[in-house]
């Protein structure tokens, strides 16, 4: 695995005046950018800053429009991931592509060169995996993986090429604190080899840990190079947003009120071979109180929202109360109607649909708990536009959603703009008791910062309010509780000011032993 | 030959053309295609096959033009949802609709002729064991190559690295095309196949099953191969284990009207599909093993992003 050499003092790529446009936007303009041999160099951005697209072209998945990529001096053009793996760029993707259906060792066959048979790649790889500190069984099928493990193989599979360039998109976003230690340790061993990496992130802290030089993108421009180090958080973040973020003020230790919202031992059995069950879920949420659930992704957050909201009701009612009522077998409108408001995860197709206007999205949300406001007939239920468009109107001013026209169909929002929107739409109804997941997920920090604020005042207000989040940043910004879900159970709950980030990161992984290398293996062994 | 004998080889007539038919579905399926022209194809398959049989004389000649014939009608339906991204339900309906209108014209001119029969051929010492020789060994081309279809399909879905790309792109078309492989490519590939397979079960009934043409002849075939994909969970031994059950069912049940048993011959009628139905439900009552054999990107459109 050594043949990794140095060529000369020239950087191993370089970027010159990269452009890519989609029809009249420009996701990247003219981007110059130099990667040196055996250095980590972070690429930082906004989400929609033109990150992903910039290493979609290194990687050929994207063809650029204009410009050049040289590597190691000479002019290169990379027409396919395969071209881009053959001079020895791998790529760790943000969204795995990996195949849910197939086995670990399967999965790292695909992306190998033919002619190497399955049992040789499972060997090689649980020997790399070895190597380099990330356990894996070649066996397993991907379904019945974590998200960590998943990352593992997607680490594995790119380092089987032996790449001199490692480029990773977002790696620690989802990832425990312990596990992000694990992986930083991963890419210390990979830069001694010599081998560069891209690491893109827009999270500060690890890149001022971890990172040799960083270049910052926004709007598809590279508005500065530096070495991060150098630079304080509110420096860099000053580069990426191009103006200082609104600090959120939290809600406090105000005054508390009655239990709103209350969950008694909810215990939901796993609705597929690949959901999490809920095992003896307790928490309560006060007047007042903003309770943030924090947790690596997939250990039953989808679930708990499903049951808190109503979208799978539960067989027992007293499971589930809102207001002191029993509602665990309420539907979603019901539970609406007694003063709840739910916020899921995923934008599109979940919380909106994108190819609707935003007043239809409106209605499709609050069609029975404002039915005598939005609907007229009787029992007819025609929907009123024209109230329906004021209200919609009403909660874009309110949330500050930038939009193209009146009232445009909601998939052509920006994420951060339908976010605000569809947070909004709950909040304008100052509902008692809000569950909101994700609620910042892929989110620009201005967007975010924003919807953040709104969450804490209505809690100010005197609303119980739920966040479910992986982003612990968020949780300390807006949290006055904090509980921890990990494979479906739900650790106590803690005042935010007594936990550290340590803490949660034993919490979440900790509670079942998954943070010792043998239980891991045990664990991947399960399936 | 006794009597059993006889009702067993008509069972292994009857389950052939459904065997072949479902095995072509399923890799059409695997690679996340579903074409539910089947039945067309499959009637195409027949009237080509005949229709070629009576031309030359030579029912070898109509077998390669009956899988011909599939593969190429298939073809149509690959252009339209690969390349121009039709919906692949109503597409699949349309060339089931369009196939059993055209295999009437083509076939025609040859409507209550009598064909030529394939014939069978003895493996040498295997067809004198007594019992299993006739039955296994002393059958026809077709039969023969079903059987090789099904250890072959299973060893190239399984065991080949073709195979791991077509289910890799069954399972998740966009990550498979990050990969570099070729899906629009490796689609029509399986298309084709899948036509292929449907052209040679029609070939087997109009020239072995009932050697004369027929319209509408393939009578429902190509819909219950569909079916049979979806409840063998996308394997090729339990679809060859489907397809048994239901000729099995099916023979039995007209053995049963014949000898005039006191149930009503629509209850009858009827067995084969609720055999079926329940034996594969039962065996694919574990549904990790289901949802990890199913094609998540099955009927998706994919259009690469460039």
């Amino acid at each position: 695995m050594s043949d990794v050499e140095a060529s000369g003092d020239g950087p191993l790529l370089a970027v010159r005046s990269l452009t890519k446009l989609f029809g009249s936007f420009t996701a990247c303009n003219a981007i110059d950018l130099d990667i040196r041999p055996g250095e980590i160099h972070a690429l930082l951005g906004e989400n929609g800053a033109g990150k992903s697209t910039l290493v979609k072209m290194l990687f050929g998945v994207l063809a650029p429009t204009s410009g050049e990529i040289l590597w190691k001096g000479e002019p290169v053009r990379i027409a396919s991931p395969a071209a881009a793996r053959r001079i020895g760029i791998g790529m760790v993707f943000q969204h795995f592509s990996l195949f849910e259906a197939l086995t670990v060792a399967e999965n790292i066959a695909l992306s190998l060169p033919p002619g190497i048979s399955l049992s040789k790649v499972a060997e090689e790889a649980s020997r790399l995996s070895r190597l380099y500190g990330l356990p894996l069984d070649p066996n397993a099928h991907v379904a019945d993986l974590s998200v960590g493990e998943r990352q593992r193989i997607e680490i594995v599979r790119a380092l089987l090429q032996n790449p001199e360039l490692i480029i990773l998109d977002e790696p620690t976003s989802v990832l425990t604190p312990q596990e992000a230690d694990r992986l930083f340790e991963t890419l210390a061993k990979l830069k001694a080899e010599g081998r560069s990496v891209l690491y893109i992130s827009h999270r500060l802290e690890e890149v001022q840990r971890i990172c040799d030089r960083a270049t910052v993108l926004r709007h598809g421009k590279v508005t500065g190079a530096c070495d991060p180090r150098k630079e304080t958080p509110a420096s860099l973040a000053r580069m990426m947003v191009g103006s200082d973020v609104a600090a959120v003020s939290a809600a406090g230790t105000g005054a508390r009120g009655d239990v709103l919202l209350e969950a008694r031992h909810l215990t939901v059995p796993a609705r597929s071979p690949f959901a999490v069950a809920l095992k003896d879920v307790c928490l309560k949420v006060r007047a007042g109180e903003v309770l943030a659930i924090a947790g690596v992704a997939g250990n039953g957050q989808s679930e708990l929202f499903d049951a808190l909201s109503g979208e799978y009701p539960v067989s027992d009612p007293a499971m589930v109360s809102i207001r002191g009522r029993p509602a665990g077998n309420l539907g979603i409108s019901a539970r609406r109607l007694i003063g709840a408001g739910f916020v899921p995860e995923e934008r599109h197709g979940h919380a909106a649909v994108p190819a609707l206007p935003l007043s239809d999205n409106l209605v499709l949300a609050r069609n029975q708990s404002d039915r005598k406001t939005f609907l007229g007939g009787g029992a007819l239920g025609i929907i009123r536009q024209a109230v329906v468009r004021l209200a919609s109107k009403r909660i874009a001013e309110t949330m500050d959603v930038r939009k193209s026209g009146d009232n445009p169909a909601a998939g052509s929002l920006s994420g951060g703009n339908l976010q605000k929107f569809i947070v909004g739409r709950e909040l304008d109804r100052q509902p008692s008791v809000l569950v909101v997941n994700q609620p910042t997920w892929g989110v620009d920090a201005g967007a975010a910062s924003r919807i953040r604020q709104a969450l804490v005042d209505l809690a100010r207000s005197g609303s119980a309010v739920l966040v479910i989040s992986q982003d612990l940043d968020e949780i300390f910004e807006v949290a006055t509780e904090i509980a921890v879900i990990s494979e479906g159970r739900l650790s106590d709950t803690y005042p935010a000011q007594s936990l550290t980030r340590e803490k949660i990161g034993l919490l979440m992984g900790g509670m079942h032993g998954e943070t010792d290398e043998s239980a891991e293996v045990a664990h991947a062994h399960r399936a | 030959m006794g009597m059993i004998e006889a009702i067993l080889l008509t069972v292994i007539t009857a389950a052939t053309p459904l065997v072949i038919a479902s095995l072509g579905e399923l890799v059409t399926e695997r690679a996340g295609v579903l074409n539910l022209g089947v039945e067309g194809m499959m009637i195409m398959g027949a009237a080509i096959a005949f229709a070629a049989t009576q031309m030359t004389g030579s029912p070898y000649v109509g077998v390669v033009a009956g899988i011909a014939g599939g593969a190429l009608f298939s073809l149509l339906f690959g252009f339209l949802t690969l390349t121009l991204v039709a919906n692949q339900v109503a597409t699949g309906l349309a060339l089931t609709i369009l196939g059993l209108g055209v295999s009437g014209q083509i076939g025609e001119p040859y409507a209550g002729m009598s064909g030529v029969k394939l014939q069978p051929i003895a493996i040498p010492l295997l067809a004198d064991i007594p019992f299993l020789g006739p039955l296994l060994f002393r059958q026809d081309l077709i039969f023969y190559l079903s059987i090789m279809l099904v250890i072959g399909i299973n060893w190239f879905l399984f065991s080949s690295r073709a195979g791991l790309k077509l289910r890799a792109i069954g399972d998740n078309h966009a990550s498979a095309h990050a990969l570099g492989i070729h899906v629009i490519r490796t689609r029509y590939l399986a298309v084709m196949f899948g036509g292929a397979c449907a052209g040679l079960a029609g070939a087997q009934l109009s020239l072995v099953y009932t050697p004369q043409w027929v319209e509408t002849m393939s009578a429902g075939r190509g819909w219950i191969a569909l079916a049979l994909v979806v409840f063998a969970s996308w394997r090729p031994w339990r679809v060859l284990a489907g397809g048994y059950l239901f000729g099995a069912v099916s023979i039995s049940q007209l053995h049963a009207q014949a000898f005039g048993i006191g149930i009503p011959p629509q209850f009858l009628s009827s067995l084969p599909y609720v055999a079926t139905v329940v034996v594969l439900i039962l065996i694919s009552h574990n549904r990790r093993v289901t949802l990890i054999n199913t094609p998540a990107s099955l009927g998706k459109p994919f259009v690469p992003d460039r």
